[in-house]
């Protein structure tokens, strides 16, 4: 492929430093991502999915190898380009949803555009438009306590989406909702994947939530156990 | 980033708290009206002084005439008769004194029409009223021939006007002083209260002459009880002070070694001490004020490190939709900026109200200057951002990782 890959990952490491030593989380990860792919990260518990996603977003910062976002080595970025990134390239979608309590739907979507600097006569007419796109226009003025678990991991996909980022991040985006919300949120994952190539990385336990991806990373302690593509899927996908 | 949504966010992470809103901002309230009262109450007593010494004129000295000790038994000062009216003149020719005015004081029965009044009567000269800065509201002054003949003419003070005179006008008319008729030449404008609390328009100038020939003559013949000397300026005090020792000591033929049969008091001296005691009154008011507004300072700073403990993981969700460290920092610096900046401006009217109180139910001099409320306004509003810098930069030195995972 001609394009460059979104992510590029070379002998990626991560350690925690605790009273005991230096504790490894990840030891030797090298991996591409293209752009328009859909990929899942598999593992079990502390094989590092989380930590992995965490660096790829860009919160957390890797012991060792290097990191290139778009051609970028982001270990050379400073806090303020790190922020700048995150905000403008990639969008996150968490297992706890993580939207601000007090503030209304439209101001949790607005929030990203905020920080990017639109004015407030563009910012919320776009925040709408992204409520509407996920389904839940209507509840623009609503608090995220007074909708259910789906409908604000919608909101926060929405959040996700609004600064029109490259790629997004989803940790355990269903980890926390019922089998029929999760097959409805990872419709929508799969739709934005195939319909506006925004490339999107999941992490998931969940094999039947992997089964929507492209292509499959298994982590184990720290490492790349396993990573191939997986057989599409029919178009004639569960009702959403 | 723009400051709009960032207000709209603090009032709402405000609002979402109203109790703990309004207890920090309840310190910083009483901080900036307990200044700004205080203030007031310091800036009244200078003001009363302030005026105190302007009724008395500037750069004043007292020259009394001595004291004499008789076998043993020692007289208080002016008791022996020994300024004159020559010395007064002379006194005024030096350079260092503006202008001498002799006075020969007593008290006397006026009498006009079924009123009378026991007054203080002053024998001075028509420089009296330059230096004491004391204007008439009526008449004219009496002159300098008036002085040479002895006429017998008077200037009555406001208290003696309404004894005697009600609301009639006193010019022109004849009262009765001792046993002769005075004309009244004019009226002295209202002076109010000195110092020590004396009514000072409860008296009568006449001339120093008449006073000394036709009023209180037998006692003390060609001689004046003391003199108001003012220096030519400020500066001028020291030596004024020094140049009239000199010149009387030479008058009085006294030899070296020999006691000044008079003394010179700084009447100003005296006055700058009351100044300056209210001055360190007013400042010391301040500053125990000024400890309240550094409390409330701290229940700021206080509240916000709560504030920034509880609302981890919304700094965490922040920084993961592209929020930068000075976002953050701004954030809760606003915060903190406007819980001290609505708790001043809640804590003026206190200030203000207070000082109204304070004037009403103690009956002092209250002054609530526009410098003041200015003053503890930026006071408040500079506490507000030192007291929240640190909290802001604890918010905005999170880890967006630890912050996310906060729980």
């Amino acid at each position: 492929m001609p394009a460059e890959p979104v992510i590029r990952l070379a002998h990626l490491g991560k350690h925690y430093e605790t009273g005991a030593g230096p504790v490894p989380v990840l030891t030797d990860v090298s991996l591409d991502i293209e752009p328009a792919e859909f990929v899942a990260i598999m593992g079990p518990s502390g094989s590092g999915k989380s930590t992995l996603m965490n660096i790829l977003g860009c919160l957390d910062a890797q012991s060792g190898g290097t990191y290139v976002f778009e051609g970028r080595d982001v270990g050379a970025l400073n806090r303020d380009q790190l922020a700048d990134l995150r905000n403008r390239a990639i969008g996150f979608v968490f297992q706890g949803f993580n939207l601000l309590p007090r503030a209304t739907l439209l101001d949790n979507v607005a929030l990203p555009l905020v920080y990017a600097g639109v004015g407030k006569s563009e910012r919320l007419p776009r925040a709408g438009r992204m409520l509407e796109h996920v389904g839940l226009g209507p509840y623009a003025a609503s608090l995220p306590g007074q909708i259910s678990g789906g409908q604000q991991q919608r909101v926060a996909i929405a959040r996700a989406l609004v600064n029109r980022p490259r790629l997004i991040l989803a940790d355990e985006p269903t980890g926390n909702l019922d089998r029929r919300t999760s097959q409805e949120i990872m419709g929508l994952l799969r739709q934005l994947n195939a319909e506006e190539g925004i490339t999107i990385v999941l992490v998931t336990h969940d094999p039947d939530i992997a089964a929507n991806a492209g292509r499959l990373v298994q982590l184990v302690d720290g490492q790349v156990a396993h990573d191939g593509q997986l057989p599409r899927r029919v178009p004639g996908r569960r009702s959403a | 980033m723009k400051i709009g949504p960032l207000l709209s966010e603090a009032w709402q992470a405000m609002g979402a708290n109203r109790l703990r809103t309004f207890l920090t901002m309840l310190g910083m309230m009483i901080g900036v009206g307990a200044v700004i009262m205080m203030l007031a109450v310091g800036q009244g007593a200078r003001d009363l002084v302030d005026r105190s010494i302007v009724s008395m004129g500037r750069n004043l000295f007292v020259v009394l005439a001595g004291s004499a000790t008789a076998s043993g038994v020692r007289l208080g000062t002016g008791n022996v008769p020994t300024l004159t009216l020559g010395d007064a003149e002379a006194l005024e020719q030096v350079p260092t004194v503006g202008a001498v005015v002799p006075i020969l004081p007593g008290t006397a029965q006026v009498v006009y029409g079924a009123n009378n009044w026991g007054t203080n009567v002053l024998g001075t000269t028509p420089r009296f009223l330059d230096v004491r800065n004391w204007r008439l509201s009526a008449g004219l002054p009496f002159n300098d021939s008036d002085m040479r003949s002895a006429t017998q003419v008077a200037l009555l003070g406001q208290t003696v006007v309404k004894n005697l005179f009600g609301d009639e006008d006193p010019v022109g008319k004849t009262v009765r002083i001792g046993k002769s008729p005075y004309v009244v030449m004019g009226t002295l404008a209202a002076k109010g209260q000195s110092l020590d609390g004396r009514d000072q328009d409860d008296a009568v100038l006449i001339p120093v002459t008449t006073a000394q020939r036709k009023l209180f003559g037998s006692q003390f013949q060609g001689s004046v009880r003391f003199m108001i000397a003012q220096a030519a300026s400020a500066e001028a005090m020291p030596a004024a002070e020094r140049d009239m020792t000199q010149l009387l000591r030479q008058r009085h033929r006294l030899a070296d070694g020999v006691d000044n049969d008079f003394s010179i008091r700084n009447l100003t001296a005296l006055v700058n001490t009351a100044a300056e005691t209210t001055r360190t009154m007013s400042l010391m008011l301040g500053a125990i004020a000024s400890i309240s507004l550094l409390v409330g300072g701290i229940g700021i700073m206080n509240i916000m490190l709560v504030s920034v403990t509880d609302r981890t993981q919304e700094i965490g969700i922040r920084c993961a939709t592209g929020a930068r460290a000075r976002d953050i920092r701004l954030q809760f610096l606003l915060e903190a900026l406007i819980l001290s900046v609505v708790g001043c401006l809640v804590g003026v009217f206190l200030g203000v109200g207070g000082g109204l109180l304070v004037s009403l139910v103690a009956r002092m001099a209250v002054v609530v200057t526009l410098s003041s409320v200015v003053v503890a306004s930026l006071v408040a509003a500079g506490v507000g951002i030192f007291f929240g810098l640190y909290p802001a930069d604890k918010a905005a030195r999170l880890k967006p990782m630890d912050a996310l995972r906060y729980q």
